[in-house]
């Protein structure tokens, strides 16, 4: 699996977000999620994109402590790091 | 207490297209959704008709419910919002398998890629009460709100129990309708292995040549309210859900009771609820699956409900035009019978040709005709009939 910038990263979360229906021009780093209308469901999915595209497990514990796109980001950076 | 109903508003998707307007209008003209053995709605895109959210939340089951709620509240006036209090608007959609297209999908996951790659979407988009949820959700209605599965009668019981939570002042609204997207690998051989689907993929409901139901998609959604409140607030009926019938079979899991007894105690209850005569009938819509033992069952039952006036009135079936939508089936050929009531026409049973020994009925063959009308407006009675022996019909008139 090749490595992933930060930025790489943000810009699949951005992509995922889109999809799950978020607003595109809402979505950035300070955005909370309950703003985004992005749900627990969608963390869920988010996480698993994660693992897909880097590799990085994101336990159900880890979603219940991310409410920004930005932290999201962060942690799926650092685990990808 | 007991309230006079009325229908305000009515949407479809179906294989004659998306809206209920294709709908009466191609059947009426004697025209075929059927392409190559099914009945798929193609001219359906969620990703075109619903929210990007919306959708991908939704089974295409539950898709084509939402779709169907927005024509029929639009129609109802009902586009800015329910007339009653939301608290006192209910919600009933049935279907008869749900979104067995997610558990397929998912269980693709499953085998090939392990547990952690299910979705947390699966159980939402999969489970049968979802279309139900969802219309709710979409437009605020937070009244009783439940699905129904009875098989191929569960778009019909749907309407019957939004009737009943009307009548008996549950609530004073109610959308009800059913859907169903079942065209997928697994239902499609399971229903084929049990030798109910039509090997030569033709419709032909009472032709002495019928071999098995063609399978169809879609939803229908009706609108149902007091009279009383709807006339008040300048609501146009479009017709009156004057009554309804549900009985059992308890005879087997799917065929039905050959002499049609379950099938016509439902109809006689139905007029009865209306407080009407088999003399009072104008038209039948049937349930007409193309299958050999339905159509004689039913043909059977129809003759025993209506007694000396089954031969006189006309009978025919929705589903050669369509496929037979199973459990959005009641629903969608609710949808119909009220535009065939509107309209004042018994629509055609598309591709009837040969008449079979016993199945006597005048079923409607070549093209679509007058109600007769004995001095009232025109009863229709809408017949569904579940795997499982359950009968449900549906007694429409004009309103």
């Amino acid at each position: 699996m090749p490595i992933a910038t930060k930025e790489d990263i943000a810009q699949r979360v951005h992509e995922a977000l889109v999809e799950f229906g978020a607003e595109p021009g809402a979505i950035v780093p300070e955005a909370r999620f309950e703003l985004l209308d992005v749900d627990s469901l969608d963390l869920v999915e988010l996480a698993q994109i994660a693992e897909d595209d880097y590799g990085v497990q994101i336990a159900t514990e880890d979603l219940k402590r991310i409410e920004t796109v930005g932290q999201a980001v962060d942690l799926i950076a650092e685990r990808a790091g | 207490m007991s309230r006079r109903v009325v229908v305000t508003g009515v949407g479809a998707v179906t294989p004659l297209g998306v809206g209920a307007e294709p709908l009466i209008e191609r059947w009426a003209a004697g025209e075929c959704g059927i392409v190559d053995g099914l009945g798929g709605c193609r001219d359906f895109d969620a990703a075109v008709l619903l929210d990007r959210r919306s959708a991908r939340r939704a089974d295409r089951f539950t898709q084509l419910a939402l779709v169907a709620a927005v024509e029929a509240l639009a129609q109802a006036g009902w586009a800015d919002g329910a007339p009653v209090p939301p608290e006192r608007a209910g919600c009933v959609i049935g279907t008869g398998i749900g979104g067995i297209g997610t558990i397929e999908d998912q269980h693709d996951r499953l085998r090939d890629s392990g547990a952690a790659a299910v979705s947390p979407l699966g159980v939402p988009l999969l489970m049968s009460n979802a279309a139900s949820g969802a219309v709710a959700m979409s437009h605020g209605l937070k009244g009783q709100c439940f699905g129904t599965v009875s098989a191929c009668a569960a778009g019909a019981h749907a309407v019957g129990a939004g009737l009943r939570m009307i009548q008996h002042g549950d609530a004073d609204a109610c959308v009800v309708g059913g859907a169903e997207s079942a065209l997928t690998p697994l239902a499609m051989a399971a229903f084929a292995a049990m030798a109910a689907t039509s090997p030569t993929g033709v419709s032909r409901p009472f032709d002495a040549r019928r071999d098995g139901f063609v399978m169809g998609e879609g939803a229908g959604v009706l609108v149902l309210e007091a009279e009383g409140a709807a006339r008040a607030r300048g609501a146009t009926p479009l017709a009156v859900l004057s009554g309804y019938g549900a009985t059992a079979d308890a005879h087997h899991i799917t065929a039905p009771e050959p002499s049609g007894d379950g099938a016509a105690r439902a109809m006689r209850a139905a007029l009865a609820d209306a407080g009407r005569a088999p003399a009072d009938v104008g038209y039948v819509n049937a349930h007409g699956t193309s299958t050999p033992l339905n159509d004689r069952s039913e043909t059977a039952a129809i003759k025993a409900a209506l007694g000396e006036h089954a031969t006189t009135v006309p009978v025919s079936s929705t589903k050669s035009a369509i496929g037979h939508l199973l459990g959005a089936a009641g629903a969608v050929e609710a949808v119909a019978t009220v535009l065939a009531l509107r309209r004042g026409i018994a629509p055609p049973t598309v591709g009837w040709e040969q008449r079979d020994d016993d199945l006597d009925l005048d079923y409607v063959p070549d093209s679509g005709r007058a109600l007769t009308r004995n001095g009232h407006a025109p009863v229709a009675l809408s017949n569904s009939f579940g795997f499982g022996g359950h009968n449900a019909v549906l007694c429409l008139e004009a309103a």
